[in-house]
């Protein structure tokens, strides 16, 4: 699959006319509400996506809040991003290689924990990350209460609670996500720590691979994949680098260094 | 070969040696380690009154998907359902039979008064009407009891639960967890089966869940393997016993084929289709109440009459062409006594005849006829008597030298030969590739004729 070959955030900064652009990445499992979420925010405001490669991507919207202009781009819905799947991949690789400027992860109150995989594994990649838990209003009705407050300590990262249907808490999602980008709340997002073996693994590898991988890439989760025997993962960091480089050299070359 | 220029590929020589061997145990230990985390988390800011997953319905969990447990039940369960089936088809089908049967003498009798040609009472009644009233009768009751008994699983939930419990088999063998669900619906039909294997993304593993859809025993071939192993396996014990060995005769072929599934599966995903199988997340849903008035409606409109329907549809123009077969001449032989003739050493050697053979050749279409078809062409070449029960197909069988031997290798042939026509039209419009497609009848062909093969000759060499 092709990579969207320039990253969204550095591209819009270059260019003084989006100064003011941000690209907001839309994540979560299926059937939580991303897509009442994804219509609330933008209203009419939509157009089918157009990123390099990415036709699996539904949908990109625009709106404003508080002079700053985003641009909401709708990702698959997925329950994990091990890239089992050409969906889980899509969203993987827009998280990673699109670097969008926050990805906003929506979640089920009414089944938090099994959201919260697919955030955790969110939180391998970037930092720059909000959790928005949606369905409150089902979850009361369901007698089921979420410590939003609790969430977000426990994370390290910013959350809010919705209940998108009816729009409640979605004005304060928007005033969180200015908050972000202006620098005000500051994430110190939880690090998922494997079993001790695992993690000394992890680390050999990481301390090996760490001085051969751009640096705004997360090379502990990279480190993970390789662990994983996902070279997938390696290819793709090389074409971002050198963008023109052909898929298929590469290819021989993932085979020529197993060999 | 190109000079790497690409230092992240180069250090993977570095590193590959580091790595662990057993991928599949590492991708496990890093799921584990994240599910973990996000149930201690999501303790920590969950509360729930009452939850809809209630203390009652997590134990019934924690038994039905138990490691101990779990496998027991699911086979326990199965065996029930068949024990109910053969024990309650008995009666029915006798008075099915002897209804359909006596409507026959009638339609003859008419055709005699209307002094209607013999060819045209052969083929429309003898051909035709015998293999319908055949397929009604030892079909309809077994279905009528089986299908409702199977929904009702289904309604309360319980066929995820199974997922679950076979899950790790499957990723052992290198498929994919759903290729169970996949699985279980073959055992409703096998054509089914093959469009469901759509939900499985990575086409590696669909492909393999497609090529062994046709291990699960489906519809058409259940009443058959009933009839069977109630009249062979039933005889071996005393009366009282009969029954419950008949059931565990067929529990015996459904988990040879679920074996089967596995091993061919881990062949082909160490041979053709090699590669790692891939997770899912399965959600239990919650334990419903079943609507019985619904179960009853939707086993028996959707599932029973449309099979019979198929079976109808099919079992006719076969009937026809069988009696057609059985009734044109070569010299002093029927067509069909020369085609059983060339295929009998063949059949012999796998424990069987000519003539099942052929049956299993005409049910191409749908393995629903294939004792219809077996019946005619034991009636045409020769004994002529009336089919009013199982008894008397018992008879039938034991005059042409069946054994239970034969009555297994049957069995095990239904269970290990090719596919349906529908089926494998719809595996060549899944796969739009010929070539899968012959490979899928092809692999259950050679199977079924490499074990009958050996159980035969092993039987033999035993008894001598």
């Amino acid at each position: 699959m092709a990579i969207n070959t320039t990253p969204l955030s550095e591209s819009s900064k270059n260019n003084p006319d989006k100064q003011n652009n941000f690209v907001i990445a839309l994540a979560g499992n299926p059937n939580v509400g991303k897509s009442t979420v994804f219509n609330r925010l933008t209203g009419l405001k939509q157009h089918t996506g157009n990123w390099p490669g990415k036709t699996v991507i539904k949908a990109e919207g625009t709106f404003s809040h508080r002079n700053r202009h985003y641009t909401l781009v709708d990702l698959p819905g997925t329950y994990s991003l091990h890239a089992s799947s050409s969906d889980e991949e899509v969203a993987r690789d827009f998280i990673c290689f699109s670097r969008p400027d926050i990805t906003l992860v929506v979640c089920d109150a009414t089944c938090l924990e099994r959201n919260l995989n697919l955030v955790l594994q969110i939180l391998e990649i970037t930092d720059r990350v909000l959790v928005c838990v949606n369905l409150l209003d089902e979850a009361e009705r369901k007698g089921i209460q979420v410590d939003i407050a609790m969430l977000a300590r426990q994370l390290g990262i910013p959350a809010v609670g919705t209940a998108a249907r009816s729009g409640r808490g979605l004005e304060s999602l928007k005033n969180v996500l200015d908050d972000m980008l202006a620098g005000k709340i500051a994430s110190r997002p939880r690090q998922l720590v494997y079993d001790p073996e695992l993690e000394a693994s992890i680390n050999e590898i990481e301390k090996r691979l760490a001085p051969y991988l751009p640096a705004w890439i997360n090379s502990r989760w990279v480190a993970l994949r390789v662990l994983e025997r996902d070279f997938s993962i390696l290819e793709h960091i090389s074409n971002h680098k050198n963008n023109d480089y052909p898929r298929q050299v590469l290819k021989e070359e993932v085979a020529l260094c197993l060999r | 070969m190109s000079a790497i220029n690409n230092p992240e590929l180069s250090v993977l020589r570095e590193i590959e040696p580091l790595l662990p061997a057993n991928t599949a145990n590492i991708k496990d230990r890093i799921v584990s380690g994240i599910y973990q985390q996000a149930e201690s988390i999501s303790a920590q800011v969950v509360r729930s009154e009452n939850s809809q997953y209630t203390g009652l319905e997590a134990r019934l969990d924690n038994i039905l998907t138990s490691r101990w447990l779990g496998f027991p039940i699911m086979l326990l369960l199965l065996t029930l359902i068949l024990w109910i089936t053969i024990t309650g088809a008995n009666y029915p089908s006798q008075l099915l039979a002897t209804g359909l049967f006596w409507l026959e003498e009638q339609l003859t009798a008419l055709f005699l008064a209307v002094n209607a040609p013999v060819w045209l009472s052969g083929l429309l009644i003898q051909g035709m009407y015998r293999s319908l009233a055949w397929v009604v009768s030892v079909m309809l009751p077994p279905m009528a009891i089986f299908f409702p008994l199977f929904t009702l699983l289904e309604d309360l939930g319980y066929l995820p639960r199974v997922a679950f419990n076979m899950d790790k088999l499957f990723r052992r063998a290198g498929a994919h967890g759903k290729q169970c669900l996949t699985m279980c619906m073959g055992f409703g039909c096998n054509a089914a089966g093959v469009t469901s294997c759509r939900i499985i993304d990575s086409p590696r593993e669909r492909l393999i869940a497609i090529l062994t859809n046709t291990f699960s025993i489906c519809n058409g071939r259940f009443p058959t393997l009933i009839a069977l192993a109630t009249i062979f396996m039933g005889a071996l014990v005393s009366q009282a016993y009969s029954s419950i060995l008949a059931t565990l005769a067929v529990v015996a072929i459904i988990m040879t084929g679920i074996a089967t599934t596995l091993l061919v599966s881990s062949l082909l995903s160490r041979t053709l289709l090699r590669g790692m199988s891939s997770f899912f997340v399965l959600e239990l849903p919650p334990f419903r109440r079943p609507q019985l008035g619904q179960i009853l409606i939707r086993s028996l409109l959707d599932r029973t009459l449309f099979v019979l329907w198929r079976a109808v549809v099919i079992a006719a123009p076969a009937g026809a062409l069988t009696w057609i077969l059985a009734n044109s001449f070569i010299g002093e032989t029927s067509v069909f006594a020369l085609i059983a003739g060339w295929l009998n050493p063949l059949g012999q050697l796998m424990g069987m005849d000519g003539i099942i053979l052929i049956a299993f050749l005409l049910g191409l279409p749908a393995n629903e006829i294939v004792l219809p078809i077996l019946i005619m062409g034991y009636i045409s070449a020769g004994s002529m008597l009336e089919l009013d029960s199982l008894n008397a197909l018992r008879i039938l069988l034991l005059d042409h030298g069946w054994t239970w031997i034969t009555a297994l290798c049957v069995m095990l042939f239904s269970l290990l030969h090719f596919p349906c026509g529908t089926t494998l039209y719809t595996i060549f419009k899944e796969t739009r590739s010929a070539r899968w497609t012959l490979l899928s009848a092809l692999l259950p062909l050679l199977l079924g004729i490499v074990v009958t093969l050996i159980i035969n000759q092993g039987s033999q060499i035993i008894m001598r």
